[in-house]
């Protein structure tokens, strides 16, 4: 492979929005109301549309031979590069709201950089995203309120989640070596640089959800280096079942 | 079942595109405002159906009742004078 | 009102329905009219939302990023079409909850093929082919229904779902041109799914208690085996393509009928679906009612920011 680190620069992105998109597709048909469970299904949808253009993208400078499909469904679990955040089970709805809020926020950062990326290709993935990110931060967002402002169940639910997945907050900003490759050239974005802005718009909205901001300063990681949770062997055995299963046979 | 309010019935109006007027595509659920218009691009915009929604909640709208239709609607019907074709002209004057 | 003054507005109502004008939620209409249709438009509601269970259960596990997001849709139309049809009930006045009441608690009955267990990929082909196929001829017909709620989201409901069963038929024809092994996959498929898709267009006419009136309301315009035979009439040839064999032995094409003779169809087993004893009957009211009651908490707290939120703006406004 002629560009390894573009490549494995995209799937960095790439498996952020595959394997949340899995875990939102998990949900539907199970959701609180017919209503909720079209919206996350609406935005597994646009993730998976995003994941479909970045790996179709990763296939031409793979250049050999692997379709979108094989990039999605045939890695092992350590060539898997998403965050630990993005695989955490939907215990309630709560934390499926609270992994999506903490995200949204970091994914639209990260996209409204992109967009400014001198790869073509990404920063016209980025622009497309963009508007769909933006609805799910804005869906997202609003949840935390309802929750964290809503029934004294629904405040201490909430802040659960958020205390328990905010361990894996840190690990976005987390520089992996093809991102530094990419950031020099000018691909890439500087996702160190995020930080601060997220921090301010993730607190400012758990403020306005009623909701306090963990404390905790011990943080997770080791998804981009593809060392993942105990969650993520049964997402992907769901995921690869069919291509594992039945290898070398079109669908 | 929760004793608890259910989440109320909302009217959803949408645009089909610039130039056309908001028009009934139907009903949601849905706890406030902000939430019945997040639910009514998911619900009624999936196939890329509008450029603009209005929600109502239910409750707000006063319909008219179908059993006074005669004295609603029928007095229009012999006012014929307010129709062009009420008016005769001769055949050769156009553009009117 | 006299017994004669409602047997009067029982006649100009079914006038008007005979000269094909809709009846719209605020008319008069007879108690029966009302209950008749409640029953139908939410069993076929309760239909679709039952029937995302089934198809759900293959979306982590579809076999390309194609099919996952072409399924992903399907299922979430689904909930559309239920949401459609709900709301079409409630102009009735009868409230979604109450409805979910009657589902949750056995009351109220769905279409019975979702009772059965979708176990390899090609029963979402199958599905989509045969169980789609077959709603299609059922809903078509209802787009011009009397009642003018239904009416409508039936239209809504149908110009949606025609990408369904092409969805289901690619699925199969892909299985058909691949290896061996994905065209056994796609012949046990429709093995198992081909009598409960003819089951699903009800009992035959002489054990059919609604036809007439529904006739008469134009809540169906043909009858049970005459949709049957329809949807076998032109699901045949479409097997045929696939190279696929209707799993009875009995088929045979009627020279005189210009239709296909078939075989008998196992009533015994419809029935003991329909009465809550098919293989998933129990599972699939689980996951409904699971669904409904851990999103309780979630509810309530919408509804209670909801509250909060007018109370703080009528504060300020003051």
């Amino acid at each position: 492979m002629k560009n390894k680190n573009l490549y494995n620069y995209i799937l960095g992105i790439a498996d952020n929005s595959l394997i949340l998109g899995q875990r939102l597709g998990e949900l539907c048909g199970h959701g609180p109301s017919l209503e909720t469970d079209i919206a996350c299904t609406n935005m597994s949808l646009d993730l998976l549309g995003q994941v479909r253009s970045y790996y179709q993208y990763a296939a031409k400078i793979a250049e050999d031979g692997r379709t979108e499909d094989d990039i999605a469904m045939l890695r092992k679990e350590r060539e898997y590069f998403n965050v630990l955040l993005v695989e955490q089970p939907n215990t309630d709805f709560g934390y499926t709201m609270a992994r999506q809020f903490l995200f949204d926020v970091y994914h639209f950062l990260m996209l409204t950089e992109l967009e400014k990326s001198t790869d073509l290709n990404l920063s016209a993935i980025a622009k497309k995203s963009i508007k769909e990110v933006s609805y799910h931060k804005r869906f997202s967002s609003d949840w935390i309120k309802r929750l964290g402002d809503g029934t004294e169940e629904s405040h201490s639910r909430i802040q659960t989640a958020i205390n328990d997945l905010w361990t894996y907050t840190d690990e976005l900003f987390h520089q992996t070596e093809a991102d530094k490759v990419m950031v020099a050239e000018g691909v890439g974005v500087d996702v160190t640089k995020l930080k601060d802005a997220y921090y301010e718009e993730v607190n400012a909205i758990l403020e306005e959800a009623t909701l306090s901001v963990p404390e905790s300063k011990y943080f997770q990681k080791g998804g981009k280096q593809g060392i993942h949770t105990e969650h993520m062997g049964y997402l992907l055995a769901d995921l690869q079942y069919m291509q594992r299963t039945y290898p070398n046979m079109e669908w | 079942m929760s004793n608890k309010k259910n989440w109320p019935l909302w009217e959803v109006f949408v645009r089909s595109k610039n130039g056309l007027e908001h028009r009934h595509f139907g009903s949601l659920h849905a706890a406030d405002a902000e939430m019945a218009l997040e639910n009514a691009r998911d619900v009624y915009t999936r196939r890329n159906e509008g450029v603009s929604i209005w929600v109502v909640e239910s409750k707000h709208i006063t319909a008219s009742n179908p059993e006074h239709n005669g004295e609603l609607f029928e007095p229009a019907q012999d006012k014929v004078y307010r129709h062009p074709t009420f008016y005769d002209l001769p055949d050769d004057v156009k553009h009117m | 009102m006299s017994e004669e003054q409602i047997k009067n507005l029982e006649e100009q109502f079914e006038a008007r329905i005979a000269r094909d004008e809709k009846i719209e939620p605020k008319d008069w209409m007879p108690e029966k009219y009302r209950q008749t249709h409640i029953r139908q438009i939410s069993q076929h509601a309760h239909s679709e939302i039952v029937g995302m269970l089934p198809e759900g259960n293959w979306i982590t596990r579809a076999p390309s990023l194609r099919r996952k997001v072409a399924l992903l849709a399907k299922v979430q139309d689904e909930a559309g079409h239920g949401l459609y049809l709900y709301s079409a009930c409630e102009t009735l006045g009868i409230s979604r909850d109450e409805l979910y009441e009657q589902l949750h608690s056995g009351k109220a009955k769905y279409s019975s093929i979702f009772n059965y267990p979708t176990v390899t990929w090609a029963d979402i082909g199958a599905i989509g082919w045969l169980v789609d196929g077959a709603a299609i001829i059922n809903q078509v017909p209802l787009c011009s229904t009397s009642f003018g709620p239904y009416a409508r989201a039936m239209v809504r409901v149908c110009k949606e779902e025609s990408f369904h069963q092409r969805q289901g038929y690619e699925i199969m024809l892909k299985l058909c041109n691949g290896t061996p092994e994905q065209k056994e996959m796609a012949q046990d498929a429709l093995n198992r799914w081909w009598w409960p898709s003819l089951m699903m267009l009800g009992p035959t006419d002489d054990m059919s208690v609604h036809t007439e009136q529904s006739m008469k309301w134009k809540l169906k315009r043909k009858t049970n085996d005459e949709l049957r035979q329809q949807f076998i009439d032109q699901t045949v040839p479409q097997a045929d393509i696939l190279g696929l064999t209707i799993p009875d032995s009995d088929l045979k094409w009627n020279e005189e009928r210009q239709s296909y003779d078939f075989g008998e169809i196992d009533w015994d087993e419809f029935w003991q679906v329909v009465k809550g004893h098919g293989p998933m009957n129990n599972a699939r009211m689980k996951a409904r009612v699971g669904a409904w009651e851990r999103g309780e908490w979630v509810r309530d707290a919408a509804m209670a920011h909801a509250e909060k939120q007018q109370e703080r703006k009528n504060k300020q406004v003051v």
